[in-house]
């Protein structure tokens, strides 16, 4: 990503909401669809994710929800013949397009993963993993930037005796908080989160809940979850999706109070999925 | 299916199986005790007297103060035998004079006698003249009567003694006021005791074959050499011999550990076999360093860069039957190609060998490398490349550390199988007999080698006897060495993954 990166577009959805400060869009899909071979598993999804906003992406089991946050920072680039098309603006910049570099993108998207994916090195190696990767050596500045991310991701206190111990030895939920600091490290704009608490018991969630309420005044957070309540309690807005399609997309309170869709309706009252 | 079958069915199996496995124990035991057993008589043993002068004069090695006294001892033991020779070369040489004297004295006679007939012809006396001739003719028979009985005195005496004199000098060594002789293995005695006994029985008894009957096989006959010295000076030599070998030869227990780092001297009669361990570890190190980076790249080009399609599955089944490819035929290829082809070196080389046996053991690198790449959670992978890494960094600080186990254990499996491997290295780098490289003579000149000198010494060696504990003493150290290198990858391993895991 060469060219100078600007943002002009205003997000006419963000306009609209109660918020008094208008809101610029960060991440805006047109026509967007994902393929697995031939079988289409995002169709044609158009959104538009508004900056410094939490947003939930919610639906039944394999309608497609991991595929698209995927697409963000294009990590189905990993899954052989794969294939995309319409158009993923990040910033002004389609990033489908040929001149992008992944490498980049990905170090402005950070992703945290349904289960946690810790590196079997220490527990600062694992922070200081994206820093370094940026070229930062001084051994000062690393230690400020573990330090930072671990306070971000609300575990500082819990490891901050044992940043040398190997990070397989904690329990899954710091772990996960492990995840995100070391995502956190890399000073992502946007922070893609797959069903971040679904390996955790519900204590190790409840801490993650309150960790996005905290993180989404700095990043963009998108999150995909199973759990309608979780949606419903972290997110600015939520996406239903169903069979690869975007059904609905809105405040989540509107959502969830007053679907404009019925197929919305039956799923968040429990009639399929 | 009934319950009861399913019961017996599982019982059947989990005893075949263990059955299966007690047989397999039992084979490895069967193999490695006589290993052990044999192999450990290389470095401990009852050595004798002429083991510490070898020691001392071609090692250079014990203390020469003790070992001058000792021998001092030895000399005074064996002294009575060799004197017992000489006083029965000696009555040999005096009862052949006493009859020589004889002959010579009616050689006179008859000399003296044919004069006398001449005269008397002359004279006219024919009658005297031939009762002469014929005195003559009687003492000049009693002369050609006496001659024989010198042959046959000598015939009697000095052959049986010239081969107790060998025997003797396979015992001791050079006799008293001889010439040092050429071969190392003549100027000692034997060095261990077990030999000793062996060589001393054949001092003792004469074999002799019956082949008489001619359509069994021919039988062995031992016969005292005693029989032959009755009533000799020798009389008492053998009885003496058999008593007194202890003294002549003190045996001793003997630690000879560095059997494994010494020169062999004289194609192994003495010494050790470090010209084989050495050759065996450049051999190991070279393959290693030509299969460990093509190895461990060409799986990393084939789990994470390569695109799945024909070719590439191609390039697996290639891989797959090249680690069925008999071994002598990478020996073959290694002669053609490397040797001939593109001449590595002039002659066969530890280069060349390490390249051929690269070859061989490269199929199994890729393949477990592959296969532990492969096991390395794609979390991991998906979580570097999502923070921003690219694919090779990903490759070479979270993929090929957390593969490590399984990569190392591939590698030492198939550094056991370079080290052991006889085929692929005779045609290239294998030599029987040889000093220790240098290591830049490894680039150009070959070496002996344990799987090799094993081999060789059991079909070759012109004294495979002598020296059985040798060649089990090789055939023990290159076993330790595998064993000892698998069990290294064992503990690597185990250490390797705790710190993984955490
Ligand atoms: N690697 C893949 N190859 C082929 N199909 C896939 C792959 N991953 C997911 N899919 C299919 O794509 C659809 C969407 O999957 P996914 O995005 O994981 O759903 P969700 O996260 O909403 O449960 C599913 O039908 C699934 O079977
Ligand atoms: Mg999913």
């Amino acid at each position: 990503m060469t060219e100078e990166i600007t943002m002009k577009k205003i997000d006419t959805f963000a306009e609209r909401s109660d918020d008094k400060k208008p809101r610029k869009t960060h991440i805006e899909a047109k026509d967007f669809s994902l393929f697995y071979g031939d079988f289409e598993a995002v169709r044609k999804v158009s959104m538009k994710i508004p900056k410094q906003k939490v947003t939930a992406m919610i639906g039944p089991s394999g309608c497609g929800k991991s595929t698209l946050l995927r697409s963000i920072n294009r990590m189905n680039d990993l899954i052989p013949s794969t294939s995309a098309t319409g158009e993923m603006i990040f910033d002004g910049h389609n990033i489908y397009a040929k001149n992008i570099d992944v490498v980049t993108l990905r170090a402005r998207v950070g992703m945290v993963f349904q289960k946690p994916n810790v590196f079997p090195k220490s527990i600062f190696d694992n922070v200081a993993y994206g820093p370094r990767l940026q070229g930062i050596k001084n051994k000062q500045k690393l230690a400020e930037i573990v330090e930072e991310s671990l306070r971000n991701a609300a575990i500082w206190d819990e490891v901050k005796d044992r940043l040398q111990a190997n990070a397989l030895g904690m329990s899954g939920g710091q772990q996960q908080r492990l995840c995100i600091a070391r995502a956190l490290a890399i000073k992502p704009e946007i922070l893609l989160m797959d069903e971040p608490t679904s390996a955790l018991d519900p204590k190790a969630t409840a801490k993650i809940e309150d960790l996005i309420g905290e993180l989404r005044k700095q990043y963009t957070i998108i999150i995909v979850t199973h759990n309608m309540q979780q949606a419903a309690r972290v997110s600015d807005l939520t996406a239903f999706m169903y069979e690869g399609v975007l059904v609905e997309f809105g405040k989540t309170k509107q959502l969830f109070t007053n679907p404009e869709n019925p197929q919305t309706e039956n799923y968040i009252t429990g009639r399929f999925g | 299916m009934r319950l009861e079958t399913r019961k017996l069915l599982d019982k059947a199996f989990s005893g075949l199986g263990l059955i299966s496995i007690a047989v397999m124990a039992i084979a490895l035991l069967l193999i490695l005790t006589p290993i052990v057993w044999r192999g450990s008589k290389a470095f401990v043993f009852k050595g004798t007297i002429e083991h510490r002068r070898v020691m001392l004069e071609q090692f250079h090695r014990g203390n020469a103060e003790k070992f001058n006294k000792d021998y001092a001892e030895v000399v005074a033991a064996r002294a009575p035998i060799y004197d017992m020779l000489t006083d029965f070369e000696a009555g040999t040489e005096q009862r052949v004079s006493s009859i020589e004297t004889e002959m010579d004295a009616k050689k006179e006679r008859a000399k003296e006698l044919k004069a006398e007939a001449r005269v008397l012809k002359r004279e006219g006396q024919t009658e005297e003249a031939e009762k002469l001739e014929a005195e003559e003719d009687r003492l000049k028979d009693e002369a050609k009567a006496l001659k024989t009985q010198i042959s046959e005195l000598k015939e009697s005496r000095t052959e049986p003694l010239e081969s107790v004199i060998d025997a003797l000098q396979e015992l001791f060594g050079p006799m008293p006021g001889q010439r040092t002789p050429v071969l190392l293995r003549q100027q000692y005695g034997q060095t261990r005791w077990d030999r000793t006994l062996v060589k001393l029985h054949e001092v003792l008894y004469t074999e002799e074959w019956d082949y008489s009957n001619a359509d069994a096989m021919g039988i062995l006959i031992e016969k005292p050499r005693i029989d032959q010295f009755i009533g000799t000076e020798m009389e008492s030599f053998f009885p003496y011999l058999e008593e007194n070998i202890s003294e002549m030869m003190q045996p001793r227990r003997t630690f000879y550990w560095q059997f494994i780092t010494d020169k062999s001297k004289d194609s192994h009669i003495f010494g050790g076999i470090w010209p084989e361990v050495l050759g065996t570890i450049y051999l190991t190190i070279g393959a290693m360093i030509f299969a460990i980076p093509m190895g461990v790249i060409a799986a990393i080009y084939l789990c994470e860069y390569a695109k799945e399609g024909r070719i590439i599955s191609f390039i697996r089944i290639c891989i797959s039957t090249l680690a069925g490819v008999p071994s002598i035929v990478f020996g073959l290829f290694g002669l053609a190609f490397f040797l001939n082809t593109i001449q590595v070196s002039d002659s066969k080389s530890v280069l060349a060998g390490s390249l051929t046996l690269s070859l061989l053991i490269l199929p199994t690198i890729i393949r477990s490398s592959e296969e532990a790449i492969l096991a390395v959670p794609r979390a991991y992978k998906e979580a570097s490349l999502g923070l921003g890494a690219s694919r090779w960094h990903t490759v070479l600080t979270v993929i090929l550390p957390a593969a490590l186990p399984g990569i190392l254990t591939g590698i030492v499996i198939s550094m056991g199988r370079a080290a052991g491997e006889t085929a692929p290295i005779i045609f290239t780098a294998a030599v029987s007999v040889g000093a220790p490289l240098k290591l830049w003579q490894t680039l150009s000149q070959p070496t002996p080698a344990l799987p090799w000198n094993i081999y060789n010494l059991c079909t070759e060696h012109e004294a495979v006897d002598e020296i059985r504990h040798v060649q089990y003493g090789m055939v023990f150290t290159l076993v330790a060495i595998v064993l000892l290198l698998n069990l290294g990858a064992i503990l690597m391993r185990a250490r390797i993954s705790k710190k993984l895991r955490g």
